[in-house]
């Protein structure tokens, strides 16, 4: 039996505290007697939603309560709600204005347009799969973005939030394929290679000009495709007799002109003329559109950047060559010729280089730059192939290099150079995407007795750890009595013979085997640096880090040590201490030493970002140990609270989630409530004296490791 | 129907095995043989190691002993232990000891896989020593010329936990194996799974583009093995896209996304 609908009443009573009415003076009246008529599951949805967007911003639910009735019955749920998630998204981005823009744009929300709406392929599951696929078509590797129409730069391809031109989920994937497979097209097969603002110039009309230049390279594409990927043509065809007109019987002389395997850019060029004159110029829903200004650009920027770049490479190579030589004199006389010839072999480019007539094996780098080049030129321009002298280039000009994390923030909100990561809303039951913007600083090492001082203080400790750890550490033993092995279990046989006299059954498990449990373990820890620490905590973490460093380095696992803080979601900073790869030094210590309180307590970026590092460690068992004093906390920011909990609680499930061992050691002198809910998916444990920290941490080892 | 029951050891491969040369390989193989060198082949899986073994062991008309190593082989699996039998002890030979005894060739697949123990075996074997010292019986068994040791190994697995240590590579002649050039995979794929000449090239296509998105998702691409049993299947009446996903995407990868990427590519090409 369904559900009776609830009663504005009720509703309102609801309405009232989400849309806090004491202050905004929103008539939740109206919109409880609207949503009366509804079914129970729809009011549901509706107030559902309604309560989620609240906690990111009233008027924004509101708002979406005001038109969210009158669309249920013409717009698929799930279009619904990618429409408030979106909305969200956007007022994260870029605050309320435009958020409530979006809002409105779904007024002019026209059914026959959208008739197949609730078919679409929404950008966010297709993505996925098509950027796996347009990076296993051979060329440059292209992005994958969302946007507001399908274009590309030859860099990127970008596709609209949805493409709903089909009645069936599937074909419009295939749509959604097909266009991508087009724009791909145009990079490997040379339509970009062109000046296209120059060419307009040439016309009277140059909008005009384009279009039927577009048209044109889309019939040329179209026969490549049908040669190189047959199945994905048929699927074309199929779409386009449903979606578009037939051909003008002009353009179907182009199309035959252009179907020749080998034609190029040059040959649309060439019926440019005769296409301009015609009426009619076809369009297809599959061809994107062309956008001559952000080619431009991004080919602007390329081409002097992969030109030092392959010259810089090739300068390397050449030295690796040379050093490989027995004779490096014979070498330095004459400067080597460097040749390169590419091969377009079944589809896939490939590049032979050859020095001196010597064939020579290009890395891959060298073999990406090389395809990158060739699809720029249709060939690799002489002057590409000189290798770049010493000193010729500034190398942190021509290669990515990490931005100083400090001069990118100062004094601005720029998220260039830093690492964004979601968090997870609970209020609004949804990831804000990209929220966090993280970056990683290195602490500023403080070279004073503080290691000595530690060692001498609690040389007890220490002495007790090595033990501790040291037993850990032997775990080979003889697994007696197995049915097999590599020496014969001697006491077992004599009873097994004894048993076979006695003439009862002999024992089969007459083997010795050696039991070798290889460590296999990599553990990062992260420590809290937030400004509640100041004082006895950030001494006693900074002695057990010593410690626990003594105590590792004997075991030979694998470590890290991280220190995080932060203030607001913008300046989310993670201060290396150790990482993996570093070995445990006077510089680790001095790191150590230097660990000095900074700002608050926000952990989801923190957790997510160690677990994104653990997960690249390679190692059997990975464990994540965060060392905290308590509630995450940030400044002025609902991340105090709820918020807070619910985002470490949910980062630490998706650490589990990965197969990292999480385990929390929570530094309070009262146990609270919420520590349980918030390490759900972590062990963990609360200490009231920061001194045995040390020890405990052995415990949680062995249970760990054991 | 009854199963043939073999003693790799004193077993001679009668049919010649389907190998087609990408280099000098069996050239370098032969002269190793000759001069009693160790080999070492490198390379990525399914691009024909196995089969070029069999094909060297055919050619020089010795015994094939195949050991896949796993990370629980211990040297003592390789060389042989002490069984009870009946309330007496017997010692019973591993699979290398067979392999010295008979001179044949002993192949020791994904050799990194093994213990760190067991290669310390196999080091005398391989210098010009060629002694298999036997520590439990306190014996020595020398190799006779006709004994080979070969040993694979996928650089590919980029792990520092798996990698041959120098003293052990250094005592090998090295063979590179990696996919064959398009023309040649083509050829293979066509001979090994009767396929035609189009459909094999088409199937090459496909395994370029796995091969491209190698690092960006997948850990390896399609090798000429998952070819060729595509290759079977289709050749066997099933359409190349469901033969495709069979074979090959469902081989390489679990991810879903992946898996329907790689669908689309196959479905783009056939």
């Amino acid at each position: 039996m369904a559900q009776q609908p609830l009663t504005a009443a009720e509703m309102e009573a609801s309405l009232h505290v989400w849309l806090d009415t004491e202050f905004t003076f929103f008539k939740v009246e109206e919109l409880a007697a609207e949503l009366t008529a509804l079914a129970r599951d729809e009011q549901d949805f509706i107030l559902g939603w309604i309560r989620r967007i609240a906690s990111t911003h009233i008027t924004l639910a509101w708002q979406f309560g005001r038109r969210a009735p009158a669309l249920l019955p013409r717009m698929e749920r799930r279009l619904l709600e990618a429409w408030a998630v979106h909305t969200c998204d956007v007022f994260d981005r870029t605050g309320l204005q435009n958020a409530l823009r979006v809002m409105e744009q779904v007024d002019t929300f026209d059914e026959d347009q959208h008739q197949h709406d609730a078919a679409g392929a929404l950008f966010e599951d297709i993505a996925p799969v098509l950027g796996n696929f347009v990076c296993g078509l051979s060329g440059r590797r292209l992005r994958i973005e969302e946007g507001d129409a399908a274009w590309t730069d030859g860099e990127r391809i970008v596709l609209p939030p949805l493409i709903a031109a089909l009645p069936n989920l599937d074909d419009n994937f295939q749509l959604a394929k097909i266009t991508v497979a087009l724009l791909w097209a145009q990079t490997r097969y040379g339509s970009l290679r062109v000046d296209h603002a120059a060419i307009a110039a040439g016309y009277a009309d140059p909008e005009r000009a384009l279009t039927r230049l577009y048209a044109l390279e889309t019939l040329r594409l179209t026969a490549r495709i049908a040669h190189e990927l047959p199945g994905l043509h048929r699927q074309m065809q199929r779409l386009r007799t449903q979606l578009d007109p037939a051909l003008p019987p002009a353009w179907q002389r182009f199309e035959t002109a252009l179907a020749a395997d080998q034609a190029t850019l040059d040959d649309s060029l060439a019926l440019l003329g005769a296409a301009y004159n015609e009426v009619d110029c076809p369009q297809w829903s599959d061809q994107g559109c062309l956008r001559p200004d952000a080619i431009a650009a991004a080919r602007a920027i390329r081409l002097d950047k992969e030109k030092a770049r392959l010259r810089i490479k090739l300068a390397e190579l050449l030295e690796e060559h040379a050093a490989a030589q027995p004779d490096p004199q014979a070498a330095a006389e004459t400067p080597p010729e460097l040749d390169v010839t590419p091969r377009d072999e079944n589809g896939q480019l490939d590049f032979d280089i050859t020095l001196d007539d010597a064939p020579i094996a290009p890395p891959d780098g060298v073999r990406q730059l090389l395809t990158s080049v060739y699809l720029d030129f249709g060939e690799i321009p002489p002057e590409y192939l000189v290798p770049a002298g010493d000193g010729e280039y500034d190398p942190n000009r021509v290669l990515d290099q990490p931005d100083d994390p400090d001069a990118v923030w100062q004094g601005t909100y720029h998220e260039i150079g830093a690492e964004l990561y979601p968090e997870w809303d609970h209020g609004r039951q949804h990831y804000r995407k990209n929220w966090c913007v993280m970056r990683e600083k290195t602490v500023t090492p403080a070279y004073d007795s503080f290691y000595r001082d530690t060692l001498a203080k609690h040389a007890g400790v220490v002495k007790h750890l090595r033990k501790k750890f040291e037993a850990l550490r032997d775990e080979n033993r003889l697994d007696k009595r197995q049915t097999q092995g590599d020496e014969i279990d001697l006491d077992a046989l004599i009873e097994a013979l004894a048993d076979a006299k006695d003439g009862r059954e002999m024992s089969d498990r007459l083997f010795v085997r050696l039991h070798r449990a290889e460590r296999n373990i990599a553990v990062a820890f992260l420590v809290d640096m937030s400004g509640s620490t100041k004082g006895w905590i950030n001494e006693a973490e900074r002695e057990a880090l010593i410690l626990l460093c003594e105590a590792l380095e004997l075991l030979g696992d694998r470590y890290a040590i991280y220190g995080f803080s932060g203030t607001t979601r913008k300046r989310c900073e993670l201060f290396r201490i150790k990482t993996f790869d570093e070995t445990y030094d006077d510089e680790v210590k001095a790191r150590i030493s230097g660990i000095r309180p900074q700002e608050y307590t926000r952990m989801g970026f923190a957790l997510r970002h160690m677990s994104k590092l653990l997960n690249q460690v390679e190692a059997k068992t990975r464990v994540l140990i965060t060392l905290s004093d308590g509630r995450p906390d940030d400044y002025f920011d609902v991340y105090r609270g709820v918020y807070g909990v619910e985002d470490t609680r949910m980062a630490l499930l998706e650490a589990a989630r990965t197969g990292i061992h999480p385990f929390c050691i929570t530094l309070d002198r009262e146990a609270r409530d919420y520590l349980p809910h918030m390490y759900g998916a972590a062990r963990y444990i609360i200490l009231d004296d920061v001194r045995q920290l040390p020890v405990k941490v052995t415990d949680i080892y062995r249970r760990i490791t054991t | 129907m009854n199963a043939r029951t073999l003693d790799p050891a004193h077993h001679l491969i009668e049919k010649e095995p389907y190998y087609e040369a990408v280099g000098d390989e069996i050239l370098l193989f032969e002269a190793a043989w000759r001069q009693q060198i160790p080999v070492l082949l490198k390379g990525p899986t399914g691009c024909g190691k196995t089969r070029f073994m069999e094909h060297m062991a055919w050619r020089l008309k010795r015994p094939l002993i195949t050991v896949s190593c796993h990370d629980d082989l211990t040297a003592s699996d390789l060389v042989g232990r002490y069984l009870v039998k009946g309330g007496e002890t017997v010692w019973v030979d591993g699979p290398l000891t067979r392999a010295v005894r008979a001179g044949g060739i002993c192949y020791l697949d994904e050799v990194v896989e093994a213990r760190k123990d067991t290669m310390v075996v196999i080091h005398p074997l391989a210098d010009d020593r060629r002694t298999l010292p036997m520590e439990k019986l306190g014996l020595e068994v020398e190799a006779p010329p006709e004994f080979c040791l070969a040993i694979s190994y996928n650089p590919g697995y980029q792990s520092v936990l798996k990698d041959l240590k120098q003293s052990t590579r250094q005592r090998f002649v090295a063979l590179e194996f990696d996919y064959p050039s398009a023309e040649l995979e083509r050829r293979i794929v066509a001979t090994e799974s009767g396929v035609s000449e189009a459909v094999a090239s088409n199937l090459v296509r496909f395994a370029q583009m796995t091969r491209n998105l190698k690092g960006s998702g997948l850990e390896e691409g399609a090798s000429t093995r998952l070819l060729v049993h595509a290759g079977k299947l289709i050749a066997d009446g099933v359409s190349p896209v469901s033969a495709c996903k069979a074979a090959v995407a469902q081989a390489v990868t679990d991810d879903d996304d992946m898996l329907k990427a790689i669908q689309e590519l196959s479905s783009s090409i056939f």
